[in-house]
This record gives structure tokens, sequence and C-alpha cells, in this order.
């Protein structure tokens, strides 16, 4: 690869964990996917991010929280602070969102309701696989009776933003998946990758696997 | 059902409603106490430190100005609260070499496992990066912030993030590699 190449896959590295964490404007996480899509090493790097990213997250989510102890203290706090005004000082700018959050002009209203209808649209038929594999009882093995149950092998997997409900359907379908909760927040969706428990290794492979799929945004092992 | 933005909770905590803080510390305060954790590395110094920052939140919302996201703002307030604790404390952030000296488990279980499981032994590593290195992984990938927004929190051009962040994944990867797997990069 000449220099020239070299500085570009440079400047599109550079964005990889962004993109990954799906913080890049549109037009960067456009460039960044064709990138991908042209180079098969820019593509092996991405997948070493995405690793990161997972076990940032899963390392992060084992800290805990903090005890009732705090919020005590801060209200504590709070309520030795001198008492403000009644009258309520907000700037102009949050005044002004506050104002537009009261309203329900005819525009919000067709924007809010379409994007409502999207989530809606999507919800259902994730919905729909989740009632359509309990009720045929696909995906499940003898020694697993009910989704209820608990065995299985689960992954927590968030969907990339501009993936159509179709391409999600066929995902799960393809690779056999069922989606066992969700989505929670940050739209993760707990999904059970197999019907019984997998060897972390196998699990890990499985996760791996999958983190290539164009519709995953995010994909981590979980109990 | 619509959710009141954050950006709202400030403007109603700047006139004094009780309420409103409470579900800005409630939707909150598990991040920045966990920001704040990966900093300081004590439980109870990261808890005293979130009532802290929250009472920062409370005395300056008629000052929050909505130029940068609320979350933003607030793991801002916490960095400089857990950067004066830990100066008070008199434990300056400790370089690579003493971090690593420290939690240099060379042959004990854990790390025998985690060689086997790369998954663990990429935990391991991230909590063995100096105190610089994992504040900007957990801002990129826990917190998700984008480039312009951990400039603003750290307080370094958008250019110095994509170094460091870049520096940051490196010594990941040589934290690896001394752990016996090597990923081929840089």
């Amino acid at each position: 690869m000449n220099t020239a190449n070299e500085d570009g896959r440079s400047e599109i590295e550079d964005l990889l964990p962004w993109h990954a964490a799906g913080t890049l404007n549109p037009r960067e996480a456009q460039s960044v996917q064709a990138a991908l899509a042209s180079d098969p090493e820019l593509a092996r790097r991405y997948e070493l991010v995405r690793e990161e990213l997972a076990q940032t997250i899963h390392l992060n989510e084992t800290l805990g929280a903090p005890s009732p102890r705090a919020m005590a203290a801060l209200f504590a706090k709070i309520d030795a602070e001198p008492v403000r005004s009644a009258a309520p000082s907000i700037n102009l700018a949050a005044r002004i969102r506050e104002f537009f959050a009261s309203l329900s002009p005819r525009t919000l209203a067709w924007s809010a309701g379409a994007a409502a209808l999207a989530i809606v649209l999507q919800a259902a038929v994730i919905g729909g696989i989740v009632l359509k594999e309990q009720s045929a009882g696909s995906y499940q093995t003898a020694s697993v009776s009910g989704s209820a149950s608990g065995e299985g092998a689960y992954a927590l997997i968030r969907f990339q933003p501009q993936a159509s409900a179709a391409e999600v359907t066929n995902f799960l379908e393809t690779n056999k998946l069922s989606i066992a909760s969700g989505p929670a927040a940050g739209g993760l969706y707990r999904v059970r990758i197999a019907a019984t428990k997998l060897p972390a290794a196998d699990l890990d492979r499985r996760v791996q696997s999958l983190q290539s799929d164009k519709v995953v945004g995010f994909i981590a092992p979980t109990d | 059902m619509q959710t009141t933005s954050d950006e709202v909770l400030i403007g109603r905590i700047a006139g004094g409603d009780r309420l409103a803080m409470q579900v800005l510390f409630a939707r909150h305060h598990v991040r920045v106490y966990r920001f704040v954790l990966r900093m300081v590395r004590n439980e109870a110094t990261a808890e005293d430190l979130i009532s802290e920052v929250f009472l920062d939140v409370w005395r300056q919302a008629e000052k929050f100005e909505g130029r940068s996201a609320v979350s933003t703002w607030m793991l801002s307030i916490a960095r400089f609260k857990a950067l004066s604790a830990l100066r008070r404390r008199g434990e300056e952030e400790l370089d690579d070499e003493t971090a690593a000296a420290i939690e240099d488990h060379a042959d004990d279980p854990e790390v025998a496992l985690a060689k086997k499981d790369k998954g663990a032994a990429l935990r391991q590593c991230l909590t063995r990066l100096s105190a610089e290195h994992r504040e900007i992984i957990d801002l990129v990938y826990y917190h998700e912030k984008s480039v312009e927004e951990v400039a603003g929190i750290v307080g370094i051009p958008e250019a110095t993030v994509k170094t460091r962040m870049f520096y940051a994944r490196k010594k990941l990867s040589e934290l690896l590699k001394e752990q016996g797997i090597d990923r081929g990069w840089p």
C-alpha cells in the first residue's frame, strides 16, 4: 500500500473507536463504513476495537453502584443550602427547550409520530419473532423446555441505528438467535445464542463471529 | 411517554426544584460513580465525590449554558473533583511502571486463566493502563463521548484526543503481548 493510502487509513483508523461507539457524525461514519468495506486489514483492526469496546463495558459494568448513603449525603447538603428564590431564573436556551417541550406543533408531532411508528414497527417485528419462537419452540432443545428457565448462552446486543427491521429479522433468523429481553437502556437486547450453556471460549468465538455482521453495533457475552 | 430532557431538568434545578435533582441523580449517578471510581480506585472516596459532584450541579445549574450535554458537563466536574481528591490524598497518578509493578500478578492463577480467556486478559490489561489512558478509554467506549466532548472534558485539543486514544490502545496491545496474546497490531 502506498503512503497516501497509508495516511488515509491512519486517519480513518483513528476514528474506529468512535465508530464502534456510535459517536461519529453521519458523514464520518459513512467514510469509515466505506473504508471498512474495501480494506480487509482495516476491518480486521476494527474487530480489535470492538473487542476493546466490549471488554471496557464489561469491566465498568462490574464496578457496581454507590450505596444509598451517597444520595442521603447529597440531599442533606442540599437541605443545608440557602433556600432559592421561588421565581426560577432559567437561562434562555432552557426556556426555549421547555417551551418546545410543552407544545405539540404539527411538524414536531408528525416527525415524532414517524419516529415512534418506526420504533413500534421494529419492536413489533422483534416481538413477533420472540412469540413465534416461543410458540414454535424454535432453537430449543429438550433440555430447555421453557424460555424462562434461564438456561442457555446469552449475549447483549445493540443493533446499528441504520439497520432496518427486515435486516434485523434476517440476522436473527440466519443466526438462529432469539431475543430474551430488551430493549434496555442504550438500546441493548439480551439474545439467546444457544439453547445450552457454552464454555466461555466457545461463547466468545460465537460472539466474535456475530460481530462481523453489518447490523451489529455492539455485542458482548453475558450471563 | 415523554422523558424530560437533562437540559430541562437543569433549568428546573436552577429554580430550586428538588424533585428534578432527584431525577437527574437517579439518571446519572451510577455512571458518574464508575467514572470517578476508575480514577480514585476507592469506593468510599468515589461515593463522597459523587455527592460533591451533584452538589456542584445543584449550585451551578443556573450557570449551565447548554454548550455541551449535561452528562459531559457532569463528567467534567467529576474529573476535576477526582483529581483534586487524588492531590489531597497525596496519591498522584501512578506512572505506567509503578502501576504495572503493583498489579503485576505474573504467575498467579488469575493470570494463567486470563491467558486462556482473551476477554478476561483484555479486562485485566485495561486495569493496568495509566490513569490518563484508562480515562480516555472509559470516556470513549463506556461513556460514549465524541472526540469533541472528550476534548472538552479532559481539556486537550481534539487532535490530542485521537493521539492519546491511539497510544492507550497501543499500550493495551503491549500489555496483552506480555501475557502472550499477540493481536498483530500496531
